[in-house]
């Protein structure tokens, strides 16, 4: 076992631990602290397979802005505990676990499976400079739908996220 | 020599069937959302481990898009949400029955 590959292993345990930590936590904050470690190891991992740009825009935007928007988010709300119904959860659990169950089973079986299994990968890194080169000249018009989606997205959430006001049809009803 | 792109693979469909035991089972809306980003992020990994497989650039450009799309679905979900909360008092997903008969 070489080295790079003790820290993939090392950086994947934690990253699984860190990921059941969260999903399983009562409380929604608690399961964003452990989510964030959960995203910086695979901001590293990004890093480890030859990915560093990547793994600052994981740190960046996941770790940073996504996270803090959850947590801006939990503390504006007020969330009520609600006392859990154990049957229903196990009735959601059940389906769940077999899904699971049967995509790693067969995620499993792929790995036994496949004759290209020995063969690692072999190190490489493609920096920021070819990284952006490569994307806008071969994909930038996906940049520019991306760009138009999170245009979309941020009207929507403005529309959402207004107060209440009056309407502008009553206000002119009122006024003749 | 890292280790085999399989074992990229598992790694990602124990993350991406964490998500969606978190996305299936939880009833907060916040976990779903969490569920959510979990599987977006197991998606990416995959992205990037074949990428680095076939020596190729298209498999990190895509991650580019999937943080996009997770960043535009968060802002407008979680925007979702707190207007629901504005509007029913909770985030409860069970307690959204109005039309249950």
């Amino acid at each position: 076992m070489s080295f790079y590959s003790a820290i993939f292993y090392v950086l994947a345990i934690v990253t699984v631990i860190a990921t059941f930590l969260a999903i399983t936590r009562r409380h929604a904050l608690h399961a964003i602290v452990y989510l964030i470690i959960s995203l910086i190891g695979t901001a590293l991992l990004f890093y480890l397979l030859g990915a560093p740009f990547l793994a600052l825009l994981e740190v960046i935007i996941y770790a940073g802005a996504i996270m803090v928007l959850f947590i801006f988010i939990i503390m504006m709300i007020q969330i009520r505990s609600s006392s859990p119904t154990r049957g229903a959860a196990l009735k959601q659990w059940l389906p769940a676990i077999v899904l699971c169950g049967i995509a790693f089973s067969l995620a499993a079986a792929m790995v036994l499976a496949d004759p290209a299994t020995p063969v690692p990968l072999t190190p490489a890194m493609a920096g920021p400079r070819e990284f952006g080169h490569f994307v806008f000249q071969q994909y930038w018009f996906p940049v520019e739908i991306a760009s138009f989606l999170l245009f979309i997205a941020l009207v929507g959430a403005l529309y959402l996220g207004r107060g209440e006001e009056k309407s502008p049809a009553k206000q002119t009803e009122k006024a003749p | 020599m890292i280790v085999p792109f399989s074992h990229v693979l598992l790694l990602a469909v124990i993350l991406f069937g964490l998500g969606a035991a978190c996305a299936v089972t939880r009833r907060n809306l916040i976990m779903i959302l969490i569920g959510v980003e979990i599987m977006l992020n197991a998606a990416g990994l995959v992205f990037v481990g074949a990428s680095l497989k076939w020596q190729h650039l298209d498999g990190q450009a895509f991650v580019i898009f999937i943080f996009a799309v997770a960043a535009a679905e968060v802002a407008v979900g979680l925007a979702l949400i707190v207007f629901l909360q504005r509007r029913t008092g909770s985030v409860d997903a069970d307690r959204y029955n109005l039309l249950k008969g």
